[in-house]
């Protein structure tokens, strides 16, 4: 009885005996004086910091700031990138039209343009969700058109043949025939947001989780430095592990998602 | 090339056929008529052009010369070697792609419970057998209720007993709606055992065309089965050099075969 209980539950504990000694081990050290507070302050006292900023507020004004920049950069990133993905992976004019200026803008890393947004827009919300938006519009584009452009042409024929034309046929078969290559540059262009959100909130902002760690550092307080990497940590996992419902969802066809 | 309407009563007639990919001419003058309702076997070695006869009647493709005459108006459906199915649609919903009305999963239903998949509507394909998937494309093929229902080496890719279940599923299905039919095969014993007609096309040409006078359904050990068997692919072997006779039909009181085969 005791055994099998102890099967049962081990492969799901086993993982997080590593994580645990080690924050174990981070705390002793600090209380007992071998960890430096300036080079890593103890759990509890992020925990305290966590609490502190949660009662005044600070902490959702701050993360409300930075998840509305991520959420509207993407949102017009992510738009722009999968409308011109469809236009270039529909028609041959489309592809002609835009397919090399977007495959030469690609190639630009969005960080290097960081000095000129800060010229064009300053350091308010403008410039943030710009680079956003610059960051998540190829990935989106790129995986929209190769999704489109590698449709089983058999199943194109096949759904012609059978009366399915026009936007039925957009619709029936090239969108979902698409959109596992969609949701890949979805995934994909959420990682490159929060990256791209970070170095730029903490380079220049007066606001959201970057400029939460820019302040703190300048204050040596180390507890809220911490603070601010886990959240971001949580921000990027809650959008991944949301992203990933979405997969489940939409592709539940997949032979990948499907339930055994 | 144009398509042409055609006024006598569902017959399609081939003339002087022709298709060319580049300097390959793989049908050259090819003659042929089907009646309304027939059943017509097309074998011959891989390349003969038997796959691009089958692309011109269903319209996904267009001769280079020569006439193509159908019947106007006509439903088509063609049901091909793999099975395409939309792997995003459950079987029930593959099977109405393209089905209007407010009747049409109804109706698409209906066709899959013909084909004895009912249990399977709301599955996703890939969860399915290639038989079984077959069998979905030919539900999905017959519940649009085509004059002409094209067979691309449908069964090509199945195992043997699944192929003679297909092969007794179609021939029950196609007697009961009276599609003209079209099968493209290369297996010889499969046309004999399905068709009205057996039709030898090679190089690019009608080389062979036999009527198959069997009573259905047919069995595969029968002397007379085995006589068109031999017939034919004894053809398709030696080439134009052949020059066997099918034998005359054996005056019989009563089938030897069959009750050997009972026993």
């Amino acid at each position: 009885m005791s055994q099998s209980f102890l099967q049962r539950h081990a492969a799901r504990v086993i993982p997080w005996l590593v994580p645990a000694a080690l924050l174990l081990a981070w705390q002793v050290a600090s209380s007992l004086g071998w960890l430096n507070h300036r080079v890593l302050p103890a759990p509890s006292e992020v925990l305290a910091a966590a609490w502190r900023l949660t009662v005044s507020g600070e902490l959702f004004t701050h993360l409300y700031s930075s998840f509305w920049r991520a959420a509207s950069g993407f949102a017009i990133g992510a738009g722009l990138g999968l409308l011109l993905g469809l236009i270039a992976g529909l028609s041959r004019l489309g592809e002609a039209v835009f397919d090399t200026t977007l495959q030469m803008l690609r190639n630009i890393p969005p960080l290097a343009i960081l000095p000129l947004v800060i010229l064009w827009f300053g350091i308010d919300e403008t410039a943030k969700v710009f680079l956003v938006a610059f960051g998540t519009l190829f990935p989106v584009y790129l995986n929209t058109y190769h999704g489109i452009r590698s449709l089983d042409p058999a199943l194109l024929e096949m759904a012609r043949s059978y009366g399915v034309t026009g936007q039925a046929l957009f619709r029936q078969v090239v969108l979902p025939g698409a959109l596992p290559s969609i949701l890949v540059g979805v995934r994909y262009a959420l990682g490159i947001a929060w990256i791209i959100l970070i170095v730029a909130e903490t380079l220049a902002a007066s606001s959201g989780i970057g400029y939460l760690a820019a302040n703190a550092r300048e204050f040596l307080q180390t507890e809220i430095v911490v603070l601010s990497i886990l959240l971001y940590a949580l921000l990027g996992k809650a959008v991944d592990v949301a992203a990933r419902l979405l997969e489940r969802r939409w592709l539940q066809w997949h032979p990948s998602y499907l339930k055994a | 090339m144009k398509r042409e309407n055609f006024t006598l009563a569902g017959a399609i007639h081939l003339q002087g056929l022709q298709r060319r990919f580049g300097t390959r001419t793989v049908l050259d003058g090819l003659n042929l008529d089907i009646a309304q309702g027939e059943f017509v076997a097309i074998v011959g070695r891989s390349g003969c052009g038997k796959s691009t006869l089958l692309r011109l009647l269903a319209g996904l493709d267009a001769p280079d010369g020569g006439r193509l005459q159908q019947p106007a108006g006509q439903t088509v459906r063609v049901m091909f070697q793999d099975a395409r199915l939309l792997p995003w649609k459950t079987v029930l919903d593959n099977v109405a792609l393209g089905l209007a009305g407010a009747d049409a999963r109804q109706r698409a239903r209906d066709a899959l419970a013909e084909v004895g998949l009912a249990d399977r509507a709301g599955e996703w394909p890939v969860r399915l057998s290639g038989g079984q998937r077959q069998r979905v494309a030919l539900a999905r093929a017959l519940v649009h209720q085509p004059q002409l229902l094209l067979l691309d080496e449908p069964l090509g890719a199945l195992d043997a007993l699944t192929r003679l279940e297909m092969q007794a599923l179609i021939e029950r299905l196609w007697l009961a709606h009276a599609p003209t039919t079209v099968l493209v095969t290369h297996d010889v014993s499969e046309a004999v055992a399905l068709a009205d007609r057996v039709v030898l096309v090679e190089e690019g040409r009608v080389a062979l065309d036999v009527r198959i006078d069997l009573p259905r359904p047919r069995q595969h050990g029968d002397t007379r089965f085995v006589a068109f068997e031999q017939h034919i692919l004894q053809r398709v072997l030696q080439g134009p050099a052949y020059t066997g006779q099918l034998p005359a039909e054996p005056v019989q009181p009563y089938r030897f075969n069959q009750l050997n085969w009972a026993l």
